[in-house]
């Protein structure tokens, strides 16, 4: 599978915060979106996702192929660690749940209720989602945030199975990720020229 | 959208799930009135069934807001938005759950305040119909008004602002069903009404819930 992303243009109320960003990824290649705070990373990542409005542009991206992670992690508080992930499961259609609590190390935490996690943990609670959800296109907006060393190493090891196993990865990261294939989009780039003075009210006075 | 459905069910129980607050709202409402219109009985039976459904009706809302914020706080909207189930889905699976841990109780619970309130013995089971069929529209119209509120940091007062009015023909044909039974006249083709208003409250808004949810994503 592959998808194309044409002249996408970003916008936030009425500001165009990105524009003409174009790529295509194809099976297996993983997207990595640098740039600094405020460039718009986690909008282009909501534009892909369908959460926020979009702009001129196209993008062939199938809704029903995305699984989405975005700053929060989307847990309970007041249930378990595997009750969270049943649910996701339930919505999602599979039943995988068992072996992705294995896998990253989450089987002792099963039955803590979410809310005495720690936040690298809930965040491996929220990223093991993403596996349970059995999609082919993951947004990550930066997932190794309150994650240590080994478990970055976790997830920049769980991306890359994603990616060889047919997979297609589009993340956003201030940190050095060891993904093999990976593309990195630098998105000052595709910063509109006139990003100041489209206020109507401030028109010309500067 | 049975997982969603059962999620909200499981959390509504949990701590802090706000089961018993609309509940409790409706007891205390209830059992107020005698104390501020005094002991005249015949007046109390003849009120009741407007205290009755008001004391519902004003429950149900205190425990609107939190249909969606909760989820829209955590991060959890954003991630059904982009999954399997369509918004409309969400909403109808989160509305009947609002159902389930609201209306129902309320339903059931207006039997033994209705005797607190002297309420003639006829109108009985027409209160328990008429609430059992009016309340899922109040569920699924109080989730329209979420959808639209679900941005907004304590929206509270606007929520009621929105959702009050149209709240007012369940009222009337809810309450005048009561009262028709107590009045001994037919109450069928108010109740009539009301199921219909239920009827047209869960087709069209969930469609406009999805709407509004969608204009509020981020």
């Amino acid at each position: 599978m592959s998808f194309c992303v044409d002249k996408l243009c970003c916008v936030r109320g009425n500001t165009t915060i990105l524009s003409d960003v174009s790529f295509e990824l194809a099976t297996g290649d993983c997207l990595i979106l640098r740039g600094p705070n405020g460039i718009g990373k986690s909008t282009l990542l909501n534009t892909l996702a369908g959460l926020a409005p979009q702009g001129h542009g196209t993008s062939t991206l199938d809704p029903d192929d995305i699984a989405y992670s975005g700053h929060l992690d989307a847990i309970k508080f007041q249930l378990t660690v595997a009750e969270n992930l049943q649910f996701w499961a339930g919505v999602y259609g599979t039943n995988t749940v068992a072996s992705v609590m294995q896998g990253f190390g989450l089987t002792e935490l099963a039955n803590r209720p979410a809310g005495n996690l720690s936040a690298g943990q809930k965040r491996r609670v929220g990223l093991a989602r993403l596996l349970v959800s059995d999609r082919k296109v993951w947004l990550m907006d930066e997932p190794t945030t309150s994650l240590d060393a080994d478990h970055t190493a976790l997830i920049t090891k769980m991306i890359d199975d994603h990616c060889q196993s047919g997979g297609i990865a589009v993340l956003s990261t201030h940190i050095d990720l060891d993904i093999k294939n990976a593309q990195t989009l630098e998105l000052s780039q595709f910063k509109p020229e006139q990003a100041r003075n489209n206020d109507v009210f401030l028109e010309g006075s500067f | 959208m049975l997982a969603l459905f059962l999620r909200d069910l499981k959390l509504a129980i949990r701590t802090g799930g706000g089961f018993g607050l609309a509940l409790a709202f409706f007891l205390i409402v209830v059992m107020f009135v005698p104390f501020g219109v005094g002991s005249d009985l015949t007046l109390l039976a003849r009120i009741a069934p407007g205290i009755l459904w008001i004391g519902a009706l004003l429950a149900c809302l205190l425990s609107l807001d939190r249909i969606f914020q909760l989820d829209a706080e955590d991060g959890t909207l954003n991630v059904l938005a982009t999954s399997p189930i369509p918004l409309s889905g969400v909403t109808v699976a989160k509305s009947m759950a609002h159902w389930v841990t609201t209306g129902l109780p309320l339903t059931i619970a207006a039997i033994p305040l209705g005797y607190l309130l002297n309420l003639p013995s006829i109108a009985y089971a027409w209160l328990f119909v008429s609430l059992f069929i009016g309340t899922p529209a109040l569920s699924f119209i109080g989730a329209f008004g979420a959808a639209i509120t679900v941005g907004i940091k304590r929206g509270g007062l606007l929520l009621s602002l929105l959702v009050l009015p149209l709240y007012i023909p369940t009222l009337i044909f809810g309450a005048v069903t009561v009262i028709k039974a107590v009045e001994g006249s037919n109450p069928m083709p108010s109740l009539m009404f009301l199921a219909g208003l239920t009827l047209l409250s869960v087709v069209i808004m969930p469609f406009a819930s999805a709407l509004a949810l969608k204009a509020n994503l981020s």
